[in-house]
């Protein structure tokens, strides 16, 4: 198996915060370039790469898909050279004080400080709790009159942490989720380039998950897979984390179940996941996924829907961490599962 | 002048970039005695581990001035092992919980990596998320197995950097007067006896400071420490009437903080060198906060002492900031003050 580690941290090493992909999407499409058959962007900005399967004639397609953007933040406002932010994507403003990032200003990286400004410079009902992100500011260590001819309202800003490699095949950093999925999207595909499948596959990156699940909605309309397969982080036991929705990292990946899920589905996963001696737990979502599942079961006249998952520690903090090895299980499992869908796999797809 | 370049900010990122926290100062204490060595007549480690130097000048009626830097800087302590790679930590010093959620940290003599990480956000019930995580339910992850030593001291992992005109950077609070006080060494001028203290254990209650004094028994002594900039926007837009110092105005002179009444003769003198020698400087405002000077000034039968300190912003977070020229600022006003100190500064009033 290729090691999947370098590719990873490259992945979370450049920008693609919900709406703003383009870094990151011309990263993935180096990358499967050689892997796929054809590859593209949709109209909306998700990266579609499709490899023909072997079957004959019109052939049904699976579409898997894992979102590449990011969460992070924008300029809202300029005061004296610091900048006010805002949060795209779901952010806790409790992890921000101290974190470094970059500001992205008009093709300039510039790293930059989140303050947490002191004390007696706020209002006193606030300073002592937490501060809210918008009394929170930016410093890029630059004078205000630099800051001013360089930086706008509406400028993105990311989180710019290294990744770390800890103990027991463990990376850590920001954008894990979802980056983490592409990789294991990406092990997959290089999981089929030695295996033959019947199917259609189309990989796709998608965009702006964290905010609308628009990619997924869109590239399932445009691309009209036959059934989908989403791939996303779930919460890991840890520190912070121990009830019912969390599950121990590094010993296996997720098959959900659920009502964005499609029973049959879950059974040939699940089956598989045996058969290959890959381990695995049982997740269950009672309602809503939170992942692009969510949006593609719904999609033209509805589509059946899986979700692989891996489980990853402080979700949405920039110290996001996962195995390395649970993302070459659900990579191989996903390859498994592709190679493993026969030219009548639709016929079978019943309601109990 | 002492010269001001690469050469300084590269000291400065070395010493940055070490990791000591109070109590445990060992990896400052090496490169500060490689770059002292040189130039200094005698060089002690303590009881404590404060690194002692004296450089002698030449002539009669030298004056003995003690100039202190603290080599410690705040961080945190494993106290606990949870399991699996989970530790448990106290902090060093005085650091706000807020800072620590969501960082990344570095433990023990070989810099461990790890992370202290928060809940997810998709977890969290009410308005949980508008109160503070207690120290109690942090944690330090060193990964899967990760292996870490009750005991273990721990710190931010931040790399020093250089941005414009500015240093990013942990622990500028006091690595920032520990350049200062090797390159005050370094060019020492001949007219006293140059007593260096680099101490142990100031973010916990100014120890090494204290045995420092009495060991030197000095006639004078400057601290040299970095010192908060509060210097951001009031979030009403009104005037910011209480931020203690700002970058870009030169070194903090100190006339009162939390612990001292700094000698009114050496404020005044520090101050006089300024305005001759045209370098920026600032008065500190009075009020809370301290520096070694706390101990030094009651040690003995008393020591005449004034604090002097870098402005940096975001004091004992992950990373603070402070500007090049402050530094060089303070490092040249020290220098000319230095060759300008003479007994009869200490026989008036």
């Amino acid at each position: 198996m290729t090691d999947i580690l370098p590719f990873l941290k490259s992945l979370i090493s450049v920008s693609g915060i919900s709406g703003h992909e383009t870094p990151v999407a011309k990263r993935i499409e180096e990358k499967w370039r050689p892997l796929v058959d054809e590859i593209g962007l949709s109209r909306v900005g998700s990266l579609q790469g499709l490899k023909k399967g072997s079957g004959k004639g019109k052939r049904p397609a699976v579409m898997v898909a894992a979102h590449m953007d990011a969460i992070g933040m924008m300029v809202a406002k300029i005061v004296d050279g610091f900048l006010h932010i805002t949060n795209v994507g779901g952010i806790d403003a409790r992890v921000l004080p101290g974190a470094p990032v970059i500001v992205h200003a008009n093709g300039e990286e510039l790293p930059g400080v989140i303050a947490m400004p002191p004390a007696k410079l706020l209002p006193e009902s606030e300073s002592s709790e937490v501060i809210p992100i918008k009394h929170l500011l930016v410093d890029t260590g630059l004078p205000a009159y630099q800051v001013k001819k360089k930086v706008r309202v509406g400028d993105l800003v990311s989180f710019a942490n290294e990744a770390m490699e800890l103990a027991g095949e463990v990376i850590s950093g920001h954008t894990l989720d979802n980056r983490a999925s592409i990789a294991a999207l990406t092990v997959c595909l290089q999981e089929l380039q030695g295996k033959s499948h019947v199917w259609d596959v189309w990989a796709v990156a998608t965009v702006q998950e964290e905010t609308s699940y628009l990619g997924a909605y869109t590239s399932a309309f445009q691309l009209r897979p036959d059934i989908a397969v989403a791939v996303d982080g779930t919460f890991a036991k840890g520190p912070g984390a121990n009830g019912w929705q969390t599950h121990p990292m590094g010993k296996g990946i997720g098959i959900c179940m659920g009502p964005n899920m499609h029973p049959f589905l879950h059974k040939r996963l699940t089956e598989l996941a045996d058969k290959m001696e890959i381990p695995w737990f049982l997740d269950v979502t009672p309602r809503h996924s939170g992942t692009d599942a969510y949006p593609m079961q719904v999609t033209r006249e509805g589509i059946p829907t899986a979700l692989v998952e891996f489980p990853l520690r402080y979700m949405h903090t920039p110290v996001e961490m996962v195995s390395v090895k649970d993302l070459q299980r659900a990579g191989r499992l996903l390859a498994g599962f592709i190679a493993s869908l026969e030219e009548n796999f639709l016929e079978k797809i019943v309601w109990e | 002048m002492p010269p001001f370049g690469n050469p300084q900010l590269t000291l400065l990122e070395r010493l940055c970039n070490a990791l000591a926290v109070s109590g445990d100062e060992g990896e400052v204490r090496k490169i500060v005695m490689e770059e002292i060595e040189p130039h200094a007549d005698e060089i002690k480690v303590d009881a404590l581990g404060n690194v002692l130097a004296i450089r002698r000048g030449r002539g009669k009626k030298r004056v003995r001035i003690m100039l202190d830097a603290h080599m410690d800087e705040v961080g945190f302590m494993i106290v606990a092992d949870d399991g699996e790679g989970v530790y448990r930590f106290e902090t060093v010093g005085s650091i706000d919980v807020r800072h620590l959620v969501g960082k990344q940290v570095v433990v023990g003599k070989d810099h461990t990596p790890g992370v202290i990480g928060g809940k997810p956000v998709h977890l969290m019930e009410g308005d949980e998320y508008t109160r503070k995580v207690p120290l109690d339910s942090l944690r330090i992850d060193l990964g899967l197995g990760g292996k870490a030593k009750i005991g273990d001291r721990a710190g931010f992992f931040t790399k020093f950097r250089r941005v414009g005109q500015s240093i990013m950077s942990k622990a500028i609070d006091d690595r920032i007067g520990v350049a200062t006080l090797i390159e005050l060494i370094k060019h020492a001028p001949p007219n006293l006896d140059l007593c260096g203290a680099f101490t142990v254990q100031e973010e916990i209650g100014l120890r090494g400071a204290k045995v420092a004094a009495q060991y030197f028994d000095p006639d004078m002594a400057i601290a040299i420490d970095s010192t908060p900039a509060n210097d951001l926007p009031m979030h009403d837009g009104s005037e910011n009437t209480s931020y203690n110092t700002k970058l870009d105005s030169g070194p903090a002179i100190y006339i009162a903080d939390g612990t001292t009444l700094h000698d009114q003769r050496l404020v005044r003198f520090l101050s006089a060198v300024g305005d001759a020698e045209n370098i920026p400087y600032q008065f500190r405002q009075p009020g809370g906060g301290g520096t070694d000077s706390g101990a030094i000034q009651r040690a003995l039968a008393g020591i005449p002492t004034v604090s002097i300190s870098v402005p940096h912003r975001y004091t004992h977070s992950p990373i603070s900031l402070a500007r090049m020229d402050d530094w060089k600022n303070t490092l040249h006003l020290l220098h000319a003050a230095l060759k300008k100190i003479t007994p009869a500064l200490l026989a008036t009033r």
